[in-house]
């Protein structure tokens, strides 16, 4: 049970970063939500190149034993960085939307319509 | 090596490398002057579609060309030492891709003419470029990737700048709000994606898509992953129930990103049709699954022709019409995938249908950029997009009028232009499988007209009105931009069968064929 521990929070946060992104009216509460949703995948990726017992993938000197897969976390590593990029955007949107409408609240931000 | 044996053999990658090259630099030689930076920008958009054109003319004329990165041959996709798996980033052009590939070219080509005198009253036009370059990198990426990771990452940066360019004229807040609506959508989409390479990654080693296509077991996960995969693309591509996006995102983008975003929409398109295609082929239930795409189509048509039919907004009116028409695809293309399992039926009228909906991918590329392009036109010369403040610009505005006509008889389905030519060819395959699905398609194709016929009486037709009396014929390179696709869209109008037996036909049948594209990678395996 104990090395299903971190899919089960991956569940956990999947549910948390869902419910925040369709309850939550507050920009920058929905980005959060992303945030978390983005973490959960994540951690489900590393997950699943863990090897019980494993060393870091580094070829140079390495001891001849098991180790954990290099992928998933060069892919981890990719979609970090383009979350990084993700909240950025969406925090200079924030930004603007403040300034032009005097507010973050999506259901207060509705010119858009028909 | 010469130069031209070098493109030829690095087309795949130069498809990707000059955009990227092009985008980072723009700001760099924008400090020079504007007329270097305009020199620069069309320099690199012909050279790319150069590239995108010979490329496409080598897989059309000897098979699927693989590129892979970091190999000591390019198409070296399975390294000696590796047991037989594709470790490295592979790029896999099809005939599929190819076909991609020429519509992003040429209507990259159009768009940037266009945007050479539309936005030219805009400053720091060095943002819109390097954004516009980055679409471009976006879609021949996606398009051209044979790995599944490497499809999230283009995915991503495609999103990523064109929200930026549906933003780009801020207007009051009004475009931030529909790119922010565009945003969220787009990354919630992509976290779907990463989710469902997760799972095809921890079950079958890859990432390779002929690797998971190989592997494919259809087991519960890999149903998961194909709900997420294909809740998220349909969402990207703009299909309803997921549509609500792309009304508010095309009416605020500026006109030549809206054509361009069209062609945004069909890369995810693309991207559906290979993971059901490709990666699923008949280890699914086809017929299920190609039903959930017919009704995602069917309910696109309608809900998008009804919804246009009472617009005000011209580009908001248009957006809808392009709801619609991507609805056209999804039938075909799903009445291709409901047969493929079946021999008789597919070669009775299952390929015709996806060469229908393939085809009609092309021809909506051209006839929608032409008409938010003429949109764009109007709106640069009047400053209004509200059809109730237009009218009598017939008299002035000659040129655009004609194009006008030309994209609106397009999209309805009139003889001799080319939506007439896919649409007849949707409506005899889709009448063989359901006569009801055609009459639909057929009802919606009228409706369009009506609406069509609405916008033109309102904004061309009537008296000349005071206030746009001093209105001029949009400038050269706009009309330059617009003829370019006007003509295509006549061309294949009056000569389809050469197109479709060239492009649409080896399209249709590499996506099709799960076997070919396995084979093009791990090499008969």
């Amino acid at each position: 049970m104990l090395w299903n521990l971190p899919f089960i929070t991956v569940v956990v946060l999947t549910f948390i970063g869902l419910v925040t992104v369709l309850l939550k009216k507050n920009i920058i509460k929905i980005l959060l939500g992303i945030n978390i949703l983005e973490s959960a995948v994540n951690l489900f990726i590393v997950a699943l190149g863990y090897r019980e017992g494993g060393v870091a993938p580094i070829f140079t000197l390495a001891p001849s034993e098991l180790m954990v897969l290099p992928t998933p976390q060069a892919l981890v590593l990719t979609s970090i960085v383009i979350g990084v990029a993700t909240s950025a955007l969406v925090l200079s949107f924030a930004m603007v939307l403040q300034k032009k409408y005097g507010t973050v609240d999506i259901d207060k931000i509705r010119r858009l319509h028909g | 090596m010469t130069v031209a044996d070098f493109v030829f053999t690095n087309a795949p990658a130069l498809l990707v490398a000059i955009p990227l090259f092009a985008a980072f630099l723009c700001p760099v030689i924008g400090k020079i002057s504007s007329m270097v930076r305009n020199l620069w920008v069309m320099g690199m958009m012909l050279i790319t579609a150069a590239v995108a054109f010979i490329l496409a003319f080598r897989v059309f004329a000897t098979g699927p060309v693989l590129y892979v990165f970091g190999a000591a041959a390019a198409n070296l996709a399975i390294p000696l030492d590796s047991g037989g798996i594709p470790i490295r980033i592979i790029f896999t052009v099809d005939a599929m891709s190819a076909f991609m590939d020429i519509i992003c070219a040429i209507v990259g080509i159009s768009v940037l003419l266009y945007s050479l005198s539309s936005e030219s009253r805009n400053s720091s036009l060095e943002g819109y470029y390097t954004l516009f370059f980055l679409m471009i990198a976006g879609v021949f990426g996606m398009v051209s990737t044979g790995d599944f990771f490497n499809f999230f990452v283009f995915l991503e940066i495609l999103s990523l700048a064109s929200a930026g360019m549906i933003a780009y004229r801020i207007d009051g807040g009004l475009a931030v709000e529909a790119a922010l609506k565009y945003f969220i959508l787009s990354t919630l989409g992509a976290i779907f994606v990463l989710f469902a390479i997760g799972i095809y990654y921890g079950q079958y080693n890859a990432l390779n898509i002929a690797m998971i296509a190989q592997r494919m077991q259809f087991t519960m996960l890999d149903k998961i992953a194909l709900v997420l995969l294909v809740a998220a693309l349909a969402m990207k591509c703009g299909a309803v129930p997921l549509h609500f996006w792309t009304p508010d995102a095309y009416s605020m983008a500026p006109s030549s990103v809206t054509a361009f975003l069209v062609v945004a929409s069909q890369a995810s398109l693309y991207g559906l049709f290979r993971v059901v295609f490709t990666m699923y082929n008949i280890t699914m239930n086809c017929v299920t699954v190609g039903w959930i795409i017919i009704i995602f189509g069917v309910l696109s048509m309608v809900v998008g022709v009804t919804m246009a039919i009472p617009q005000k907004d011209i580009k908001r009116l248009m957006a809808y019409h392009a709801v619609s028409q991507t609805g056209y695809m999804l039938l075909g293309v799903g009445v291709g995938l409901a047969v493929l399992g079946n021999t008789t039926l597919t070669s009775a009228f299952g390929f015709m249908a996806m060469e229908g909906g393939l085809f009609h991918i092309f021809n909506h590329a051209m006839y929608k950029g032409l008409l938010f392009l003429t949109a764009g036109a109007i709106f640069y010369r009047i400053g209004t997009r509200d059809l109730n403040k237009m009218g009598g610009l017939g008299h002035t505005m000659k040129y655009t009028m004609i194009f006008f006509i030309i994209g609106a008889l397009s999209i309805a389905g009139i003889p001799p232009f080319n939506g007439f030519a896919s649409k007849l060819m949707i409506y005899e395959s889709v009448y063989l499988f359901n006569p009801l699905l055609a009459i639909i398609a057929m009802v919606v194709s009228i409706l369009t007209l009506a609406s069509f016929v609405k916008v033109f009486h309102s904004v061309f037709m009537g008296p000349k009105l005071p206030e746009y009396a001093d209105v001029k014929e949009a400038p050269l390179p706009m009309l330059i931009g617009m003829g370019i696709l006007a003509a295509i869209v006549i061309l294949f109008g009056l000569f389809p069968q050469p197109v479709v037996d060239m492009l649409v036909a080896p399209a249709a049948h590499a996506l099709a064929d799960q076997g070919g594209y396995i084979a093009s990678v791990l090499g008969g395996a």
